[in-house]
């Protein structure tokens, strides 16, 4: 009988203690696991809570008020479809539709193309250039109602700046903010002035992102500038393009609410009155709460289905491209 | 994401062909951009600055268009702030936009931290949900933000103005992606001391965050020393009004008197201008970040 060199209780105890290691570190790791888990819930608590509380119950709520009439003294009917069927029938809404669909056909391009023109004039080094940049994004940093006073300063019937200037030029300037044809247009004017600027900055970060290789073979390859934005900018900045669409479609469609109740108040004769105005109107000049709330949970609606397209038409906002 | 977006982006370097020819042709390229930059931004400033110097102007001349004051007066400020409680105006705005940015960077972060640096169940969902929130706008909410805030009873308090402010996706969104970018090595030699996850936040990522708060802070004084409508619809009380209100009717109690109209708004605007103008690089670098993907 030869000695083990191991006895018999060493043999048994091996992978015993092997397993009882395992099982510290699986415990362990669970222990750690469970800890993390705790831990992430603790910190995102504060957020969860008040993105719920603040954003996501208005939310629904919106939709459930779309399906009521709330009357002045906080009673709520259920009325089903009617504030919708309303809505369709109302042609104070159709009109607003109407020129809201308008303001984003023409200002949707417009900050596309007011920004990138920029962006590509100051993506260059030239003198002061640092200095242009900031000042071109400084209407930016000022509140839209000293938008509007600015604005309705310089734009004053007969006295006011613009008017005495284009006086001085032998032309007489129209009421721009009291003539229903031109309240529209100078409010998309004033628009581009003071979003141009993020726009241009939006732009100028994804410019600076290509590759500067990829113009200095074009250069070499005496390619003109046309030819080189076409085939080196146009196609590399799509990313930027499509983020732009999609965020200035919505700002455009649901801000600038801050500057239509100070500058033009709807009018002149609701000539302004875009549908987030009009929502506004409904909810706190006519307490119309459920219809308001039909009104905003169709322009999400709406959103969403452009949010959609854009996404369904760029293939998830992922661009192939020739790296 | 992309970090060089700071570096300025340099002219092509291009071979050395007729190098007299070609630093004239650039020079006349740099002129010329020059020019038509300093036009557009020019133009672009002027409302600025005009009312900022019509501010200054006596009754008579505020119409004339002459850029600057013949006879420069302080009297339009004086009035503003006798006319109206305009120091109570500043004061509730710096209050509210103050707390707002500072509560707001410290909850956003600590959920940034969670989403970009801790495993759990559930956390691309979460973070989704999260993000999703970025398409809901203010404007859209208006009307049941409001409703909530009545039924909590918050409409006329501090609260009320603070607490709806604070939640957006936006900062986190970008304080996840500054977070991810983060070596996982600072944070192993805090686990392996045996570090809990509240030390790691509070002695590792929130010193390392310095410089994307700085940034975001003032995005976040600026959005709420502008903010506007919210202010309108959740406060009746004078004691409350925040300086956009106040300038608001301000105006429709002046409204033929536009030196003391641009005086008021000179004073809304100039903290946010200054604001700016020290901060402005960090705001630029913080916009272009924010648009990238």
């Amino acid at each position: 009988m030869s000695t083990p060199t191991t006895s018999p209780a060493e043999v048994a105890a091996r992978p015993g203690a092997h397993r009882a290691g395992d099982e510290a570190r699986t415990d362990g790791a669970s222990a750690r696991a469970r800890r993390e888990r705790r831990a992430a819930y603790l910190f995102m608590a504060p957020n969860l809570i008040g993105l719920t509380v603040f954003v996501a119950i208005p939310m629904l709520l919106s939709i459930v008020l779309a399906f009521f009439r709330v009357d002045g003294f906080g009673g709520y009917d259920f009325v089903g479809f009617a504030n919708f069927e309303r809505m369709f029938s109302d042609p104070y809404f159709l009109s607003s539709l109407g020129r809201t669909l308008l303001y984003l056909v023409v200002l949707v391009p417009g900050l596309f193309v007011s920004g990138l023109g920029l962006a590509l004039l100051v993506r260059h080094k030239f003198p002061l250039v640092g200095f242009f940049r900031t000042a071109l994004f400084a209407p930016n940093v000022v509140s839209l109602v000293v938008v509007a006073l600015i604005w309705q300063f310089l734009l004053t019937d007969d006295v006011g700046f613009i008017a005495r200037l284009l006086d001085r030029v032998g032309l007489t300037a129209p009421s721009w903010l009291g003539d229903p044809a031109f309240a529209l247009p100078t409010v998309m004017v004033i628009t581009i002035w003071f979003s141009m600027g993020y726009y241009m900055l939006i732009f100028l970060a994804g410019l600076q992102d290509i590759p500067r290789e990829y113009y200095e073979v074009a250069s070499i390859d005496g390619a003109g500038p046309w030819t080189t934005f076409r085939n080196i900018t146009w196609p590399l900045l799509k990313p930027t393009s499509f983020f732009i669409l999609l965020t200035s479609t919505i700002a455009v469609m649901t801000g600038g609410l801050d500057l239509l109740v100070i500058l033009t108040g709807g009018g002149p004769a609701n000539s302004t009155t875009l549908v987030i105005y009009y929502v506004y109107q409904q909810a706190f000049v006519y307490g119309e709460f459920g219809y308001a709330a039909a009104i905003s949970s169709f322009l999400v609606l709406i959103l969403l289905a452009w949010s959609a397209l854009l996404f369904a038409l760029t293939k998830g906002g992922r661009f192939t491209h020739a790296q | 994401m992309p970090s060089d977006t700071a570096a300025l982006p340099r002219p092509a370097t291009r071979p050395p062909v007729a190098p007299g020819r070609r630093t004239s042709w650039r020079r006349r390229k740099s002129s010329t951009l020059f020019v038509v930059v300093g036009v557009i931004t020019i133009l672009t400033v002027f409302p600025l600055v005009w009312m900022v110097t019509s501010s200054f102007k006596g009754p008579d001349e505020v119409l004339s268009t002459d850029l600057l004051p013949s006879a420069p007066t302080v009297d339009n400020f004086e009035y503003v702030f006798s006319a109206a409680p305009f120091g109570r105006y500043l004061f509730n705005s710096f209050v509210v936009s103050a707390t707002v940015t500072v509560v707001a960077l410290f909850f956003h972060s600590m959920a940034a931290y969670a989403l970009a640096r801790l495993r759990f169940p559930g956390r691309d969902a979460i973070f989704l949900g999260i993000f999703s929130t970025l398409l809901v706008t203010a404007p859209v909410v208006l009307v049941p933000l409001f409703l909530v805030v009545h039924r909590l009873g918050l409409l006329n308090s501090y609260a009320g103005l603070i607490l709806p402010a604070i939640f957006s996706a936006y900062g986190i969104f970008l304080l996840r992606q500054f977070y991810l970018a983060i070596p996982a090595e600072l944070e192993e030699a805090a686990v392996l001391d045996g570090c809990g996850y509240w030390r790691i936040y509070w002695s590792i990522i929130l010193p390392l965050s310095k410089s994307i708060f700085a940034a975001l802070a003032v995005l976040f004084f600026l959005a709420n020393w502008n903010a506007f409508l919210w202010p309108l619809v959740a406060t009746t009380d004078s004691d409350l009004q925040v300086v956009q209100l106040g300038i608001a009717s301000f105006q429709e109690q002046n409204t033929a008197d536009w030196q003391y109209v641009l005086a008021a708004a000179t004073v809304a605007a100039v903290p946010t201008l200054l604001a700016f103008a020290i901060f402005q690089r960090r705001i630029v670098e913080s916009i272009k970040t924010s648009g990238l993907k």
